[in-house]
């Protein structure tokens, strides 16, 4: 019997609390990829997680002094949650760290080290007060561990109906009342009413009358909206914000945007007024003024993704990632009868079609545009096809691209498949367009290359070469794949075409040296010569050789940003000063560093108090392997996400949205993982090894049933309806999680039979392990796919069991 | 050619150092040291930039010009490292490398009449104004142009016209120009510049983010008015060797 015996157990505090961690995980992920890049925000927030495993060395060291006073610890860990979950946010955006400096300055390290420890507070206070309760009640800790699955489960989906709402700064502040309301509600479930009730509601009113010029987000001085709207007389019209990003509108009356990347340098005519539109302070995409004169826009003749309207009569077009409408005038310019534009951010297409209606001339409701809200890809597969042109828009900003900071984010609309079912929705005769920018040494551009040959070559064609071109500005290149061959007029319109623009040819069926490489000129032509090598029998020799990854990516690998290759970094390094860092792809090398750090700092943190705490209780006879309990709770922690964040990729597609997808793969992981965690607190003591083998060989079998059949399944399910593929989904993942949601308790549970003191390890174990795992699943799904992400991942559950924490014999 | 003789090389950089020794600032050697490692940069990258050395006349400019000066007091102990730094107000000064082939690539004459298109902190009209007759230059965020414009006045480059505004059109009543030089990140050529431009000119415009030049465009206008581009990898990188086709 422990003191907690018989006591009520504070589910709804710890519940609140675990959906306030989570929600503040993906808030800080918000707010950083606003202020900063997304690469760094991803290294600054994993890291941070590892408060969790602080905060399980320390409860390990400190768990006698704590639980003598339980209330107090637990209620102050969760008030000071509350309050660090703002006011650290708030410190850290003062630190000046500058991601672009970070090859340069020596300092920035150090900034980047004190952002995330900074950001580590909160997360340690609330794994502080999680992990408190988990050793204090852990006769019935299968339940605390349940509501803090089902709270986690309920902020995932709280959070991105939150940021929906409101925008991030005050989801922010809704969070640490959230976090304080989580320590009143536990001082009534603590029964401990009084002064305590009374100090935390101080600090809630305390929390909502902070300064505003405190409450401010201080976004980076390099990203594009703080350089625009340093111009005169530029401001911000309107901001909407969602998980999807923040837009903020910008009107430069005095100075215009001018927003035209890729035009012609034989161009005359000027862009009309424009008003800019940044999503999370970056990517300037535009809305052009257009009041129904289509010679006002005869500047989107004059970029190179004007191509296809020359070459054939564009009837019927689709546009993916319709953004501000610029591809859809465009194919209103050329003269398309019907256009379907596809975006997926409401908000977005809300500005075009609704708010700056009258600025856009109705663009959404002219006759023969069609707008259609949802992700591109699942529109394509679900649309009747017959397009004579789709059009894959210039989405990403060239700066942020060329830096690599998109190396860590899937891409479905770039992968060999896409192509393949973009080509299967194309009349005959009609052309997939996909325009990208130019880097040197190229990457994209011959990336894309590859993966239209593989595409075609996949859907059974011999000679992919002779229904491919590619044309290239000193900005911009077009890739155009033909459903057919290219035929000798669309030659000449091509040359023509190219000719009146000076840009250049880098592939056409028939291709011959000395055409290309004329008028924007490299002084090799890396652009021909590299389409004739994918082309050509020494492809293999010539993607081994290039520096950087121009191997296609597929769905089951989908990062086509992903050029980085290891023998190249040397090179690049030591040229540096020499112009070299631009070569650098950034987000891959976070991706590693982060890993480093986070393995470097789990091992102190799972040795190093395991160390101090076996010193001071030597005479305490050890009744568990250690070893058993890091491999145990360390497979777990790593099987755990690996499968989550697998399964996440495998519903996207399915659910149409990768909002959906997470929101509904998330919260029914933790939901029914909470459910299967309190079933498991049913089983006898004796009863434990049999139910964990029971629950793995559940988790493996339904893992290896998934992996094989749940691609096909899936995509016979496709055009069912939203509500239908989201409880598909739901009852998909349901058995699978209810089993993975047992072995993490019954392995406490064992810990609490026969080494209760050890309870706090194994909670930073898993802590750390759950860091590691995010970023070791992101690094093995760029590598190897997230097939066997989920492969490895039934490898480790399988493996638990051989490590289930059992009493060592006399 | 003469010039790249190492004979001459050597000669050339002595004569920089006993210069710039009379004019001594406490940053000569600093200076000194940076030139060098532009030197060596530049030969290093020579596949890239078709030449072993740049203009002996920028090289001089860039031993010339006080970099110290044009950078924020907090900055001075870094100004002739080899590397881009914040001045406030979203920007930056160039890495030293890259001004100097920009400076080079538009083959600067004494009689020259060239326009810059974001003036910064000055520098980059600063050393253009060493090498040219007339340096106009327009600056779209209003503090900074005060700044440069103060900063130029006070080291004395008269030669240095400086305007604060929008760049789109160019300078009007000083075109054309034998030079463009844009240091302000552009989504497109804007059309009236390349107007402004004389047959014969040349416009250089930086790629990239403001810490990393990714390439450099060479706009040439030829003599019957065709424009013609040189994309320059400022970095000897090759990502390719031998035959694959």
């Amino acid at each position: 019997m422990t003191a907690a015996d018989g006591q009520r157990l504070p589910w709804l505090s710890i519940a609140l609390v675990s959906a306030t961690a989570l929600a503040y995980e993906v808030l800080l992920m918000r707010l950083f990829s606003i202020i900063q890049w997304h690469h760094f925000a991803y290294m600054m927030i994993s890291l941070a997680l590892l408060g969790y495993g602080v905060s399980g060395a320390f409860l390990l060291l400190l768990q006698g002094q704590l639980l003598r006073r339980f209330a107090t610890s637990y209620l102050t860990n969760l008030a000071l949650f509350g309050v660090s979950s703002v006011g650290c946010f708030l410190l850290a955006q003062q630190i000046p760290f500058n991601a672009e400096e970070v090859l340069w300055d020596p300092r920035q390290p150090v900034w980047l080290l004190c952002t995330y420890l900074l950001l580590a507070v909160p997360f340690f206070f609330a794994a502080n007060a999680i992990g408190l309760a988990l050793i204090y009640y852990r006769e019935r800790l299968s339940r605390i561990y349940a509501a803090d699955l089902l709270g986690a489960g309920f902020g995932s989906i709280a959070i991105l109906v939150l940021l929906f709402v409101v925008l991030p700064l005050q989801a922010l502040t809704v969070l640490g009342l959230a976090g304080i309301t989580a320590a009143l509600l536990g001082v009534l479930e603590l029964r401990k009413a009084g002064t305590a009730a009374w100090l935390l509601v101080l600090l809630a009113v305390a929390l909502l009358l902070l300064p505003p010029r405190w409450m401010t987000l201080e976004m980076s001085p390099y990203k594009g909206l703080n350089e625009t709207l340093r111009v005169k007389d530029t401001r911000m019209v309107a901001q909407r914000s969602s998980p999807l990003g923040l837009l903020s509108v910008v009107e430069s009356p005095t100075i215009p945007l001018r927003h035209a990347p890729g035009l012609s340098l034989n161009a005359t005519t000027e862009p009309p007024p424009q008003l800019g539109v940044f999503t999370d302070g970056d990517g300037l995409s535009v809305i052009n003024r257009y009041q129904g004169d289509l010679q006002t826009l005869a500047y989107l003749d004059q970029m190179t993704s004007a191509l296809p309207y020359h070459l054939r009569p564009v009837k019927r077009g689709l546009i993916l990632g319709a953004g501000g409408g610029t591809d859809v005038l465009q194919a209103l310019y050329h003269h398309t009868s019907s256009v379907d534009a596809v975006e997926l951010n409401p908000q977005f297409a809300r500005l075009v079609s609704s708010d700056y209606a009258d600025y856009a001339g109705h663009l959404y409701q002219t006759a023969g545009v069609t707008l259609h809200l949802g992700e591109a890809r699942s529109f394509v597969t679900g649309s009747s096809g017959d397009y004579d042109l789709i059009q894959v828009s210039l989405l990403d900003s060239f700066s942020a691209s060329a830096s690599g900071q998109y190396a860590l984010s899937e891409n479905h609309l770039y992968t060999t498949e896409a192509l393949g079912e973009f080509l299967g929705k194309l009349s005959a005769g009609g052309f997939l367009s996909i325009t990208r920018w130019i880097k040197l040494p190229p990457r994209d551009t011959l990336k894309l290359f590859a993966t239209a040959i593989d595409a075609l070559r996949a859907s059974g064609v011999t000679d992919p070469g002779q229904q491919l071109i590619l044309i290239r500005g000193w900005q911009t290149s077009t890739l155009l794949v033909k459903n057919g061959s290219i035929t000798a007029q669309e030659l000449q319109q091509l040359r023509s075409f190219c000719a009146a623009r000076s840009f250049d040819l880098a592939w056409y069926p028939g291709i011959r040296p000395g055409e290309s490489n004329h008028y924007n000129r490299l002084r090799e032509d890396w652009f021909r010569d590299g389409a004739v090598a994918l082309l050509g029998e020494q492809r293999e020799r010539f993607l081994e050789d290039y520096k950087f990854n121009l191997n296609p990516s597929t769905d089951d690998q989908p990062y086509f940003f992903h050029f980085f290759k290891w023998r190249t970094l040397l090179e690049v390094l030591q040229l540096r000063e020499r112009g070299g860092a631009a070569l650098t792809d950034a987000g891959y090398l976070v991706l590693v560093a982060t890993l480093v750090q986070a393995v470097i700092a789990s091992l102190l943190l799972i040795l190093l108090p395991i160390w101090i705490h076996q010193r001071r209780s030597r005479s305490v006879q050890q009744t568990v392997r250690g070893s058993m309990v890091v491999g145990y709770f360390l497979l777990l922690g790593l099987s755990f996400l690996f499968i989550e964040i697998a399964f996440i990729q495998k519903f996207l597609l399915f659910l149409h949205h990768p909002l959906y997808a997470i929101a509904v793969v998330l919260s029914s992981f933790l939901v029914f993982s909470g459910l299967g965690s309190a079933w498991s607190g049913r089983v006898s003591p004796e009863a434990r090894g049999k139910r964990l083998l029971q629950a793995v060989s559940a988790i493996v079998l339904l893992g290896t049933v998934y992996l094989l059949s749940l691609d096909g399944l899936l995509g016979h399910l496709t055009d069912l309806p939203e509500l239908a593929r989201i409880l598909i989904s739901a009852s998909l993942i349901a058995p699978l999680a209810f089993c993975m949601g047992m072995p993490f308790p019954l392995g406490l549970a064992r810990l609490a039979d026969h080494a209760p003191d050890l309870i706090p390890w194994a909670w930073a174990i898993n802590g750390c392990a759950s860091v590691i795992s995010a970023v070791l699943a992101t690094l093995l799904a760029i590598h190897l796919g997230f097939a066997t992400v989920i492969a490895v991942a039934l490898a480790l559950y399988a493996l638990t069991l051989w490590v289930f924490p059992t009493p060592c014999r006399p | 050619m003469l010039y790249r003789h190492p004979l001459l090389q050597g000669c050339i950089l002595l004569l920089l150092s006993l210069s710039s020794a009379l004019a001594d600032d406490g940053y000569t050697q600093a200076r000194q040291q940076l030139i060098q490692e532009i030197t060596q940069d530049v030969q290093d990258t020579s596949l890239y930039l078709d030449k072993e050395t740049l203009d002996p006349r920028v090289m001089a400019a860039m031993a010339k010009v006080p970099r110290h000066e044009f950078v924020p007091a907090g900055q001075r102990d870094h100004a002739y490292e080899n590397r881009p730094l914040p001045i406030g107000y979203g920007q930056t000064i160039s890495q030293p490398y890259i001004v100097a082939l920009m400076s080079d690539l538009i083959k600067p004459q004494p009689g020259d009449r060239v326009l810059e298109l974001g003036t910064g902190s000055g520098y980059q009209a600063a050393i253009l104004a060493e090498l040219v007759a007339q340096v106009y230059s327009i600056e779209i965020i209003e503090e900074l142009g005060k700044e440069a414009g103060e900063r130029l006045a006070r080291l004395g480059y008269d030669n240095v016209t400086l305007r604060i505004g929008d760049g789109y059109y160019g300078w009007e009543e000083h075109a054309p120009f034998d030079a463009i030089v844009v240091t302000a990140a552009a989504s497109h050529v804007p059309p009236p510049l390349v107007a402004q431009l004389k047959p014969g000119g040349r416009m250089v415009i930086p790629v990239g983010s403001r810490f990393l030049t990714q390439q450099l465009v060479l706009v040439e206008k030829q003599a019957d008015g065709q424009l013609l581009t040189r994309q320059i990898l400022p970095v000897k990188f090759v990502p390719l060797t031998g035959e694959h086709n």
